[in-house]
């Protein structure tokens, strides 16, 4: 049923990227009728790929090609990201939140903060409500639409105990992408564990076995896997031709193109810009503001690993199925703006678990030796945990820059990727910190870890979207503000981060982007 | 096949019991716990202080030696296919081996050092590339280990057993009600 395009064929619409934003706005725009050619570095892998075992599925679906991180990220690994077709919904963990209101309009509801590139979005909650609810329809939320909450696991009881004991008001299992029973053709969750090293029944909305099979049914959707899309070409107008890209076979094509979407994630897709660069273009494509690649975000992050009084086997069920939403708020008075949710989060299996805490924590008795061994390790089975996930500050320092003389294998310049914490994103951090273990010491817990961020998942910013064409590369459509027919459709369009999980942000916004599209399309206005 | 063998030794203060070298290669042979080590690259000297070393960065009284054994297996296939890691993990070893005592300096092969010796050697090169080296082979060959790993907690796959939902994914009994 799959339809293949000739690579000289000017009218379809070419999508770079399957993941959140591109695998929707494929399927959008194929289930409207438009023609697609969807571009993918990675490989294509079934649900019969997907194991129970940490390692083995990091080492298949991660990003892994040559990257630096500078300032606070990991050297070798600064993101956390799937090179693989379905993009990161592969291994996300399924938090689907919506934006508060005031966190679409940053700069008003926080003020001038010092150092901080602060910006309203071009468009509000209102607008966005009507696409929130389409995707939370399209990806089974729970919580949304009549569908159940999931249960809750041994680590979300451990939470809700300390957020009860607190008086936090709103703790549940959060609104969750995994089908609590069947819907959509996908069974109900076995509380398997393992959602971050993909769900091995497909019970997890992931663009792989959703947006994929049902834009391929179309007929008028062509993914190409393994294809490394390498410079957007343009013409004398100023607008884009096509996409130049590596094929499977590691030949060189060019498909033509009407319109290019660009969904690579928020370093893949500054890049491609970058990369494109052309005598029209000299400082790379749509980048008159200057704010390609800058104003790299990735969410104030940090985990709590707490040690309970009895036994907790936290890996068991929907890893992050939990969350406590009241330190949400924008409050100055905590001395910081913004807000945080925590969420539950277990430590990826006894491995890496003991590898982080003695790197990661400065509360951890070492890293190796008898008291390690006997606090940490042997705790295991005690141990409790969440993730502290909060709205950072856009900095024009933090974001991703073209390595002067290091090659990938393709020959593109490396990235460079800079990430250095705002003094707000620790400020938050270190009320985070003390909530976060607030919660397990009303359970009973003695002995909590402070683990510092992990490689970044959420990536957000590269390419903003901004009202003015000076203040950001695109428009509230993702159109860039420079080359009409050149769309921006994955995170690196937010403007500012919010606190929640960017996943259902990028699948609404890629649904509006998709009727846009359509509309523009027809009406021949690109 | 026979090989000759050159020398044999018998440790003291490990549960390993034995040692047969012949040529590059070494087996290491335990009859207490009915296993055996056999590398191809790395010296029976090297194999066997590594396999101290392994037990003293993560030590758990209730596992044998066998496991960290087979941390030991994993750096001789590694230093097989790599010269710099053969080169890494012997330099090491011969590092482990000075004793410093004041402004005086003397040699003790690392397996024979006491325990408290050994201990202080480890924190004098806490953090080196060949302490770091040998703390990551361990960390990944012990607790990825799913045998050793189910001892500590961590259940491993769980899919081919229906996940949790029958089995105990919300059975937390300790919380007060």
């Amino acid at each position: 049923m799959a339809k293949t395009f000739d690579k000289n064929d000017d009218s379809v619409v070419v999508i770079v990227g399957s993941g959140a934003g591109g695998g929707t706005l494929g399927n959008e725009l194929a289930q409207k009728g438009v023609n697609v050619v969807c571009l993918e570095a990675g490989k294509r892998f079934t649900l019969d790929d997907i194991e129970n075992d940490w390692n083995t599925m990091f080492g298949r679906l991660s990003w892994l090609d040559a990257r630096k991180g500078t300032g606070d990220l990991l050297a070798g690994l600064p993101l956390w990201v799937c090179k693989t077709v379905g993009g990161t919904t592969v291994h996300w963990a399924g938090a689907s939140l919506r934006f508060k209101e005031h966190e679409f309009k940053a700069k008003s509801a926080y003020g001038n903060i010092a150092d901080a590139n602060l910006l309203d979005w071009p468009l509000d909650l209102h607008e966005m409500e009507r696409f929130y609810s389409m995707a939370e329809d399209k990806m089974g939320t729970t919580g949304t639409h009549g569908i159940p909450r999931l249960p809750g696991n041994n680590n979300f009881q451990v939470m809700e105990y300390g957020a009860n004991a607190l008086g936090y008001k709103e703790c549940h299992t959060g609104n969750m992408s995994i089908n609590s029973e069947p819907r959509d053709g996908r069974p109900g969750c076995h509380q398997i564990g393992f959602c971050m090293a993909g769900c091995a029944i497909g019970a997890k909305w992931s663009i792989l076995y959703t947006e994929i099979p049902k834009a391929e049914a179309t007929g008028h959707f062509e993914l190409r896997p393994e294809s490394m899309v390498l410079k957007i070409n343009h013409g004398k107008d100023g607008k884009a031709t096509g996409v130049v890209y590596v094929d499977a076979d590691g030949n060189t094509q060019e498909q033509k193109a009407r319109v290019v979407a660009i969904a690579g994630n928020a370093v893949e897709t500054p890049r491609l810009l970058l990369n494109s660069e052309s005598s029209m273009f000299p400082d790379g494509m749509a980048n008159s503001s200057g704010q390609v690649g800058k104003n790299f975000m990735r969410h104030t992050t940090a985990t709590v690993y707490a040690t309970m009084p009895g036994a907790v086997y936290w890996d068991r069920g929907t890893q992050m199925a939990g969350i406590i939403m009241d330190e949400v708020h924008n409050n100055p008075n905590r001395g910081f703006v913004g807000g945080y949710y925590m969420q539950t989060l277990p430590g990826f299996g006894l491995a890496w678990y003991s590898g982080n805490v003695g790197g990661m924590s400065k509360d951890s008795p070492g890293k190796w030796g008898r008291n390690y061994t006997r606090e940490v390790v042997e705790n295991y089975r005690n141990m409790a945990g969440m993730w502290l996930v909060g709205e950072d500050m856009p900095q024009e320092k933090n974001g991703v820059t073209l390595h002067e003389s290091e090659k990938d294998q393709h020959g593109l310049a490396v990235p460079i990727v800079n990430f250095e914490d705002h003094a707000n994103d620790v400020a938050m951090r270190n009320h985070a910190f003390i909530a976060g273990s607030n919660v397990y010491q009303a359970g009973g817990s003695k002995k909590q870890y402070q683990l510092g961020p992990f490689p970044s998942t959420h990536n957000m910013g590269t390419c903003r979207m901004s009202k003015n064409a000076r203040d950001g590369v695109c428009n509230s459509t993702g159109a860039t503000h420079d080359v009409p027919n050149v769309f921006i459709s994955d995170g690196s369009q937010f403007t500012t981060g919010a606190a929640c999980n960017p996943t259902l942000t990028i699948v609404s916004l890629a649904i509006r982007q998709a009727e846009n599209m359509a509309n523009m399309l027809s009406q021949n206005t690109i | 096949m026979t090989k000759k063998v050159s020398r044999r030794t018998f440790i003291q203060g490990s549960a390993t019991a034995g040692v047969v070298v012949a040529g590059s290669s070494s087996v290491i042979l335990n009859t207490k716990e009915s296993w055996a080590l056999s590398t191809e690259t790395l010296s029976a000297d090297t194999a066997q202080s590594l396999l101290v070393m392994a037990r003293h960065l993560y030590p758990h009284d209730f596992l044998g030696d066998q496991y960290y054994a087979e941390i030991v297996s994993g750096l001789d296939e590694q230093a097989k296919n790599d010269s710099a890691i053969a080169e890494k993990l012997e330099n090491g070893v011969k590092d482990l081996s000075k004793v410093i005592e004041g402004d005086r300096t003397y040699h003790l092969a690392f397996k024979d050092q006491s325990s408290g010796l050994q201990l202080e050697n480890l924190n004098r090169i806490d953090g080196d590339d060949f302490f770091e080296t040998v703390r990551g082979a361990t960390l990944n060959g012990l607790y990825g280990n799913p045998r050793v790993a189910a001892m500590f907690g961590f259940e491993g796959s769980s899919v081919e057993h229906g996940g949790y939902i029958n089995r105990g994914f919300d059975d937390i009994g300790w919380l007060p009600k």
